[in-house]
């Protein structure tokens, strides 16, 4: 099982929460200092990303926040439960309609590939996840 | 942290002081005070980002649209900014080709094109 698991309502006032106990396990699990700004930055992304699929499809779950600890490295799971046939679709008259938030789904994955090496984004009729992996030193 | 905000004019600028954290609950409240400047008919924005804590591509996107905005009054945007973790993020997603971003509200302020 994983180190830590965190379950939240789909809100977006809860993915600061999400953000600062990823870090302070990430600091823990011996990710390095000069990291943890990055491994801030791409869980809100991820989750940021959950809650909007969450909202936009009226999904009542919660997102799913898996902090891993291996040998050597350090894995951050974010999981969805939005289906959808294609990856990012939204539902017709979502918030994504918005001219201003369109988009933004996109610019947080572009974030998150800009951030992390090791990044695995699966999505299917059940929901999906963005699975994120860094190196430890200890 | 929550989000702080406060505007000031500078001769033809506003300048929009920006505190604490840019993030999907915060930039709602960032880009409600970005569309009552432009409504208020201040197309010449300078976004002093000197102590924000964090951003995200919320945050981003929210600048964008502030960005749109003014320039369909032919107004501008600029953004002061010297942390380098906030840098990264304009960098990685290419947008520091879309915003001038400066060292300092003074430079900000006197620059034109």
């Amino acid at each position: 099982m994983a180190t830590v698991e965190l379950r939240f309502s789909a809100l977006p006032e809860h993915v600061r929460t999400a953000r600062l106990v990823a870090a302070a396990v990430a600091r823990r699990a011996g990710v390095d200092e000069a990291v943890l700004d990055e491994v801030r930055l791409a869980v809100g992304e991820a989750c940021t990303r959950a809650v909007g699929l969450h909202q936009a499809a009226g999904v009542p779950a919660p997102v799913r926040v898996s902090l891993i600890e291996e040998e050597k490295q350090f894995s951050i799971e974010v999981g969805d439960e939005a289906p959808r046939s294609a990856p990012g679709e939204r539902a017709p008259g979502s918030p994504g309609e918005d001219p201003e938030a369109e988009g933004e789904d996109e610019m947080g994955l572009a974030v998150i590939s800009g951030l992390v090496d090791d990044v695995e984004v699966t999505a299917g009729e059940n929901g999906g996840s963005i699975r994120m992996t860094w190196p430890t030193t200890t | 942290m929550d989000l702080s905000l406060s505007t000031r004019t500078v001769g033809d600028r506003t300048v929009v002081e920006v505190g604490g954290e840019i993030d999907v609950y915060t930039a709602p409240k960032l880009r409600e005070q970005l569309v009552e400047l432009v409504n208020d008919g201040s197309f010449h924005l300078v976004v002093d980002m000197e102590s924000v804590d964090f951003l995200d591509s919320t945050g981003l996107g929210v600048l964008v649209g502030g960005l749109k905005r003014v320039r369909a009054h032919e107004g501008s945007l600029r953004l002061v900014c010297n942390q380098e973790r906030i840098l990264k993020i304009f960098r990685i997603t290419g947008l520091t080709k879309v915003f001038p971003i400066h060292t300092s509200v003074e430079e900000a302020v006197a620059a034109t094109d």
